[in-house]
């Protein structure tokens, strides 16, 4: 198993009648209510806790891409894990990713993954998502039914650009460059480990079993709702014949360990409450612009976390989150037992923990890592012996030792 | 009122067009939304006219969306589909999108249209009157937008039940919507301009344009931005209507139409 410690990063000052007075968190809230000298220890208070996470064992941190979202502030995430190469060494940096169709041109990613890469010394996980409907279209205004045909070209120009050695000419639809010449690229090759985060389109499962990548659910409603999902996943990977790694798959939890489960809900309910009802606010209008999904996947009822109606968040208790496992909480053991069951049922070989909630302070949030790092994920690493913990194909590959700088050019 | 199949020559798209009524020759192009349910403007006109009303490609039967990407292909898709349809000078008529559509025909191919009537068409911005973010738009939120009279809107949104929270309608909706939206987008999302106005000079056509007063997505003042831009112009409001102008007072914009040409 692989635990990858991971951040969004949210506004933790959005006030108590935040729901009454805003239709959304993302997209149209007044950015009035972000305060910059308030942002400036925010920032690296969160940064610190990522280099936490790193120190008490997980295998990595990561970091997202959201544009105009109060519970996501990396509009950049390339910057967060920049400063996060110099004060790391081992983890892996989970960068998932850069919302490939929004760059201009896309090279510009090519580009700067491969600068994180080189920076890190092959530590670089390339996250390539569509992005959401929030990001992608309202935000950053890429016309709905176009945004998938931009994503194919510039995921196609990336890949080019890392395997070439010489300038090579690309016209694609989009982006058109006489010279496509990516300085620098990076260490590992031919490219880092790809990971897709996905929302249940057939087309995605193909793209990444046609490239190796690996499948991430990035949901924030718990695995008995992924489980659907994800066998479509699986029925996919059987049909093409391809072996059934769970390392082709990863899923993103909320997490909480308190020293028992009254405890957890005690200390952490205020948090989760806050991440479920101001976090999630999203306008369902802006959840799915028109043409952003194909009419075959709307069809299919796959639909967005943010679309589907009757999830009634202000409405649910505690106890509605932890036994529907929207969240994993409660002492080390309860919380051994359901993530055990979550990798097994979903065959995940990645976790992606989401172990700082809302607006938790920094206390709590190392107080509940500390726990899952000592107490629970050394009981989980060895959930997939048949595949030795680990998959080449899908983690990344350090080099060894610093090469030797050289005098300068005499 | 009756559709059938065309085959665009060379790809093959299979285009459905409505067709209704006796006398000149007039072409309409439906706005974002498509036709409606027995369409109350598509039933005036053709009482006095022999219309052909094609559907875009993501509406109704008509196919080749993925063809469509950019408004140069819009307009010439268009253009095609009307020497397809063979028809004698006609009156061309484009409501709200199909308005945009029209006058980019009007601009790039002068002497082909050389009388257009524009119904509160789509394809300008002045930043002072910001056109409404349709795309972001609920379906209870519509009628209001579309119509002066919303009440009456609603129904004619949803064939006379007037029930929108109905599951059964808005499942349909959200499909139907998302591939007609979804095609509108191309040249609608996230801002309806796409050059338009540097264009409307070439305009040689006799043009109408007509606005709802009380339009609540593209503001009449529009109205008069392309009248002033369009050299032969004419612009009629039309009191107690909203942007679907055509559905809303159909009789009012058969007359202004009668009139002018």
């Amino acid at each position: 198993m692989k635990f990858t410690w991971f951040h969004l990063m949210p506004w933790p000052h959005m006030p108590d009648d935040f729901r009454q007075k805003h239709r959304s968190v993302w997209v149209d809230l007044p950015n009035r209510m972000y305060e910059p000298e308030r942002g400036h220890g925010v920032y690296h208070q969160y940064l610190d806790q990522l280099e936490f996470a790193e120190s008490v064992g997980f295998d990595g941190i990561g970091v997202n891409e959201h544009h105009a979202n109060a519970y996501g502030l990396m509009p950049s995430p390339n910057l967060m894990a920049a400063t996060l190469t110099r004060r790391t060494s081992k983890a892996a940096l989970v960068v998932l990713g850069n919302s490939i169709a929004l760059y201009n041109p896309p090279l510009r990613v090519a580009e700067e993954f491969a600068m994180l890469d080189v920076l890190s010394g092959g530590r670089l996980i390339a996250g390539f998502p569509v992005g959401t409907s929030m990001d992608t279209n309202y935000a950053y205004g890429t016309i709905p039914a176009l945004t998938r045909e931009k994503y194919a070209e510039a995921h196609e120009l990336i890949r080019k650009a890392w395997a070439a050695d010489e300038p090579f000419a690309f016209n694609g639809r989009y982006t058109k460059l006489r010279y496509v010449n990516c300085w620098p690229k990076p260490i590992q090759r031919p490219a880092p480990p790809i990971f897709i985060p996905g929302g249940g389109s057939v087309e995605t499962y193909d793209f990444c079993l046609d490239n190796t990548y690996s499948y991430s659910y990035l949901s924030y409603t718990g695995y008995l709702r992924a489980k659907l999902l994800m066998e479509g996943y699986w029925k996919r990977v059987a049909e093409r014949k391809a072996d059934e790694s769970p390392y082709r798959a990863g899923f993103a939890q909320v997490i909480c360990v308190a020293d028992t489960d009254a405890e957890a809900e005690r200390i952490y309910g205020p948090h989760v409450s806050y991440f479920y009802n101001r976090c999630l606010h999203v306008y369902p209008g802006f959840a799915d612009a028109p043409g952003y999904r194909t009419v075959k996947t709307i069809q299919t009822g796959a639909l967005s976390q943010f679309t589907q109606s009757g999830r009634d968040y202000p409405n649910m208790s505690w106890k509605d989150l932890t036994e529907n496992r929207y969240i994993v909480a409660g002492s080390p053991e309860t919380v051994r037992q359901q993530m055990e069951e979550m990798i097994k049922t979903l065959r995940v070989g990645n976790i992606f923990c989401l172990l700082h909630i809302g607006d938790m302070p920094d206390d709590k949030v190392r107080h509940s890592t500390k726990l899952f790092a000592e107490k629970v994920m050394p009981h989980l690493r060895n959930l997939w012996p048949d595949w030795n913990n680990h998959d080449d194909r899908f983690w990344v590959h350090p080099m060894n030792e610093r090469v030797a700088l050289k005098a300068a050019a005499e | 009122m009756k559709s059938r199949l065309i085959k665009l020559k060379p790809s093959g798209t299979r285009i459905e067009v409505v067709e209704a009524g006796k006398g000149r020759d007039l072409l309409f192009l439906h706005g974002a939304g498509g036709h409606m349910l027995n369409d109350p403007l598509l039933e005036a006109l053709a009482g006095k006219y022999r219309v052909s009303a094609p559907l875009l490609p993501g509406y109704g039967r008509s196919e080749g969306e993925d063809g469509l990407r950019d408004m140069l292909d819009f307009t010439l898709h268009t253009l095609d589909v009307m020497e397809a349809l063979d028809l004698k000078k006609p009156i061309v008529v484009g409501h709200s999108m199909g308005g945009m559509i029209a006058a980019e025909m009007a601009a790039i191919a002068r002497t082909e249209v050389s009388k257009l009537c524009l119904l509160a068409p789509a394809g300008l911005w002045l930043d002072d009157h910001p056109v409404v973010d349709i795309f972001s738009k609920l379906p209870f939120e519509l009628p209001a937008l579309l119509f002066h009279d919303a009440e009456a809107g609603k129904k004619l949104m949803t064939a006379g039940s007037g029930n929108m929270d109905d599951p059964e309608f808005l499942k349909q909706f959200l499909v139907t919507n998302a591939r007609r939206l979804g095609m509108a987008g191309k040249i609608l999302f996230p801002i309806p301009d796409r050059g338009l106005a540097h264009r409307l000079y070439r305009i040689a056509a006799k043009t109408l344009i007509v606005w709802g007063k009380e339009d609540a997505l593209i503001p009449a003042v529009y109205g008069e931005t392309f009248r002033n831009a369009i050299p032969k112009a004419e612009l009629v409001k039309i009191a107690k209507a909203g942007h679907a102008v055509g559905q809303e007072k159909p009789d009012a914009v058969l007359k202004a139409i009668r009139k002018f040409f």
